[in-house]
């Protein structure tokens, strides 16, 4: 069964965000980045699949700039066997990245895929939903917990106060929550080898895909400095001041 | 938070090294590249921040423990040997054939730099393997070579270096440990050891040990001794792990610092049943050993970078939190906001950057002479090697101490409480101005080996190389300041440091403050010329490239002074070590 995973660029966890100074967008010249940290443990979910024998190949996909050869090298240095880069200058959007997917998906015969819940930087939690809606394919988000059964994978979500177990049909569409695995570090002499493993760049255009955009972006604005706390004298005023002030309840 | 890699600073020094030094025109170097160099920075940095750096308090609480022979290691030590080993980062810079990665050094220095800073203690294993593994392939017949380099390499074995006695440290020509020839070409080792690192722990199967030591009727002093191959444990034909080979660890030290790297005081042959091989020729042990400490010595200066780092990140992220005194406007401030704390902690800014740039320059340098075939580039690239190991091994480290200070001074009292941690930045530095050769048997080597006995050539060329920067560079305070210092040097060349009629013991009362002064000289260079680049490239990061430019202004406005101050003692001539009597 070949896996697909998804690894998408984004800005390294342990960067500080600055917003441009003309609230245009992010920041991103000269910063670092990395694999978003869900798709991280996409990628280990899916080596372990592979050790286990459940899987026979790895496809790591990220659809962006050319840059993000970067994080997919880092994914077959972690195990994954060969890559697709689906280049965009800035079509990244949800919907045409779920859109590259099933295509992949389709032509790769994929068993199961893989993809971080969200990724960190635009947080819209959305490709794995659309992917299993324009393929009609079942889809466990949020895993916590997954298991390839013959013909089908259980996978463990983490739901609003506890875990709900759902038993899907493959293919299908799991999506990673922060506790399924750990994600391991790269071994030194891997890092090389992943130099020379296959990474294919394609375009929406060869995969059959009109990339549409669909969202636009208005403005980004850094969060506003917290401000200092105050003492309270009383519950009386905290409730008080929780109803007047902050309108939280 | 703990250690995060400076990624930006390594990313972009060693581009600058790489590019320095030509490296792209080696054809050895092509599937080495600057690509390659950032993922494994990245995978490093994974690795250090998230498995070394947290061990590195618990390594110095807990230290290690000595009972009954043994020596435990800290709480987590072990687990984190085998992941370094399996992870084969031990193999980094060494040949494939082994089972390395055969990594250039342009690449291994910030992967060094990173071990170095998130745990010293810890990762001293790691040289050890590496030192030890360019004596056995430089020196080895191939026998020894086939036992023992792919178990080191891999990490199987580790690695112990075993010079000092009580007796012989800086003078190791005075050492008495005994080897005595045997029917079948063998050795009996018979004698004392005395802080050796990591001689006995419990993270590998088996400990080579490089051990010096005297034939029978070898020459005295340094011209009759001769390095031996002393496993702990024999090794069988099969190579696996065979007889104990009557090496005991007495005991370990209890240190101001690297509480969690054994220093142990080691026994051979106490029952005559201690069996060593000779590596390469008798009575050429020091000549073999020396080849691994240059690489020793450079390794060092990195731990003085790796530190400064620390001790930077520390007081910096305390700096912005502490709140205290008031600002202009009469408001509470953070203590960065004080002109005075800023001052501190842009010395340990502009010292670690200049200071990696220069460790990252000698690493391209190394790389030159492994990998290129252009003889003269070569041999250029060995005198200017020979000439700046001293500088960087005694410079670095000597700033290690003194910006952990600056670091300390940052925290004010709780600088001075072991919780923040910062004190511990300060006790680990202590020793790095004293092995692997003191700051004083630096300044020696620098000022009789490198210089005078070179006839000044290779500090010529190295001045010359300044004066080239500098007449291309534009005409700013910068370059005026280093311009001037340089002056002054080659003055102090002329009349003081290569005159004939030098009095040599009055040289050597001033060895320290010239090795000082050169290593200031050079780091304000690399500060200039990295300024220089960073204007070059100033529409990419703004803010990146106008900070090095300011701290190049920082460094010749503050440091580079202090630099030509201790020139004017290299010079007094009345400077009382003479006259008085103690
Ligand atoms: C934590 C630790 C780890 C170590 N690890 C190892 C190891 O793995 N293997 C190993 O073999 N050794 C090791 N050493 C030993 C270390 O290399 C020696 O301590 C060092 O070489 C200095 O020798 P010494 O202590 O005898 O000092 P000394 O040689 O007695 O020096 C004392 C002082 O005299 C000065 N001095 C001595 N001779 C001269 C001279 N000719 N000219 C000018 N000044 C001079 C020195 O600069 C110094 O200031 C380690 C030491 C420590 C503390």
């Amino acid at each position: 069964m070949k896996v697909l995973v998804g690894v998408k660029r984004v800005i390294d966890y342990n960067v500080k965000v600055r917003v441009k100074s003309d609230n245009t967008d992010v920041d991103l010249s000269n910063t670092k980045m990395a694999i978003n940290p869900f798709c991280e443990i996409a990628v280990e979910e899916a080596i372990r699949l592979k050790e286990a024998g459940v899987a026979t190949e790895v496809i790591a996909v990220s659809v962006g700039t050319s840059a993000s050869q970067e994080q997919l090298r880092t994914a077959m240095a972690l195990g994954a066997d060969r890559a697709i880069l689906v280049e965009s200058e800035d079509g990244a959007e949800p919907l045409n990245v779920a859109k590259a997917f099933a295509k992949i998906m389709e032509q790769e015969e994929v068993g199961l895929v893989i993809l971080g819940k969200q990724s960190i930087d635009s947080d819209n939690n959305q490709v794995g939903q659309m992917l299993a809606a324009l393929t009609k394919r079942p889809q466990g988000t949020f895993a916590s917990k997954v298991a390839v059964d013959g013909n089908s994978v259980s996978v463990t979500r983490e739901i609003d106060g506890g875990l709900r177990t759902v038993k899907l049909e493959l293919p299908a569409i799991v999506t990673t929550d922060l506790r399924l695995n750990e994600p391991r570090f790269a071994k030194l002499p891997d890092i090389m080898k992943a130099k020379r493993k296959p990474l294919e760049t394609k375009t929406f255009a060869d995969l059959g895909v009109e990339a549409k955009q669909h969202i636009q972006l208005d403005k980004v604005e850094a969060p506003a400095a917290r401000q200092g706390g105050v003492k309270v004298g009383s519950v009386d005023e905290l409730i008080q001041k929780l109803k007047d002030e902050a309108k939280v309840i | 938070m703990s250690y995060q890699a400076p990624y930006k600073d390594m990313q972009w020094l060693v581009e600058q090294a790489y590019q320095t030094q030509q490296l792209g025109n080696l054809e050895s170097l092509q599937d080495f590249d600057l690509d390659l160099a950032n993922a494994i920075i990245d995978e490093a940095n994974k690795f250090a921040s998230g498995v070394l750096a947290p061990l590195n308090m618990v390594g110095d609480e807990e230290g290690c423990k000595f009972s009954d022979g043994q020596v435990t290691t800290p709480t987590g030590w072990k687990d984190a040997y085998a992941q370094f080993r399996d992870s084969g980062w031990i193999g980094l810079a060494l040949p494939e054939e082994f089972g390395g990665q055969g990594l250039p050094k342009y690449i291994a220095q910030p992967v060094n730099e990173m071990w170095l800073s998130s745990n010293l203690a810890f990762v001293m294993f790691a040289a050890l393997a590496q030192g030890g593994s360019e004596i056995l392939l430089k020196f080895a017949s191939d026998e020894l070579k086939a036992r023992y380099l792919t178990q080191i390499v891999t990490g199987e074995w580790t690695v112990a270096m075993a010079l000092t006695e009580p007796n012989a440290g800086s003078d190791l020509g005075a050492l008495t440990t005994k080897a005595i020839p045997q029917a079948d070409g063998t050795y009996q080792i018979k004698g004392q050891k005395i802080y050796i690192t990591y001689g006995e722990h419990d993270m590998a199967d088996n400990i080579v040990h490089l051990v010096l030591a005297r034939t029978p009727d070898a020459p005295a002093g340094s011209r009759g001794i001769s390095l031996f191959a002393v496993p702990k444990y024999r090794v069988n034909e099969d190579g696996s792990c065979g007889e104990f080979n009557d090496i005991r660890c007495t005991g370990i030290e209890h240190k101001t610092g690297l509480h969690g790297s054994p220093t142990c005081s080691i026994s051979y042959g106490d029952n005559d049943a201690c069996v060593g091989e000779l590596i390469g020729n008798l009575n050429q042990g020091l000549m073999a050993m020396f080849v691994l400490m240059n690489e020793a010595r450079l390794s060092c200066g990195m731990q003085g970078v790796g530190l400064s780092e620390l001790a930077l990140q520390k007081a910096l992220q305390y700096s912005k939190e502490r709140v205290q005194g008031a600002g202009a406007d009469g408001q509470r401030v953070a203590i960065i906001e004080h002109p005075d704390v800023k001052r501190m902690l842009l010395n340990l800014r502009s010292e670690s950057f200049a200071l990696r740039s220069l460790g990252y320059q000698i690493a391209a340098l190394i790389d030159v002479t492994e990998q290129s075939d252009d003889e003269a580039a070569v041999k250029a690239a060995e005198k200017r090697i020979a000439l700046l190991t001293p500088i960087f091994k005694g410079f670095a480290t000597e700033q290690a101490n003194e910006l952990a200070g600056d670091a300390i001074q940052v925290y004010g009292g709780m600088g001075f409480v072991e919780e923040t941690g910062i004190a511990q930045v300060m006790r680990d530095a202590r020793i790095t101005t004293i092995y692997e050769g003191t700051t004083g048997v630096q300044s020696k080597d620098l000022v009789h080996r490198k210089i005078r006995m070179d006839q000044g050539q290779a500090i010529s060329e190295l001045l010359a190389a300044m004066r080239v920067d500098i007449a291309q560079a534009p005409e700013n305070v910068v370059n005026k300041r280093l311009s001037a210092a340089v002056d002054q040097l080659a003055q102090v060349l002329d009349t003081t440091v290569l005159s004939p009629n030098a009095d040599l013991a009055q040289l050597d009362a001033v060895a320290v403050p010239f090795l000082n002064a050169m290593g200031g000289i050079c780091c304000a260079w690399q500060l200039a010329r990295l300024a220089l680049k960073a204007q070059e490239s100033k529409a990419q990061d703004e803010e990146f490239f106008g900070n090095v430019e300011a701290l190049a202004e920082f460094y010749s406005a503050y440091k580079l002074p202090l630099a030509q101050a201790a020139l004017t003692t290299v010079t007094q001539e009345q400077n009382g070590v003479d006259a008085y009597q103690f």
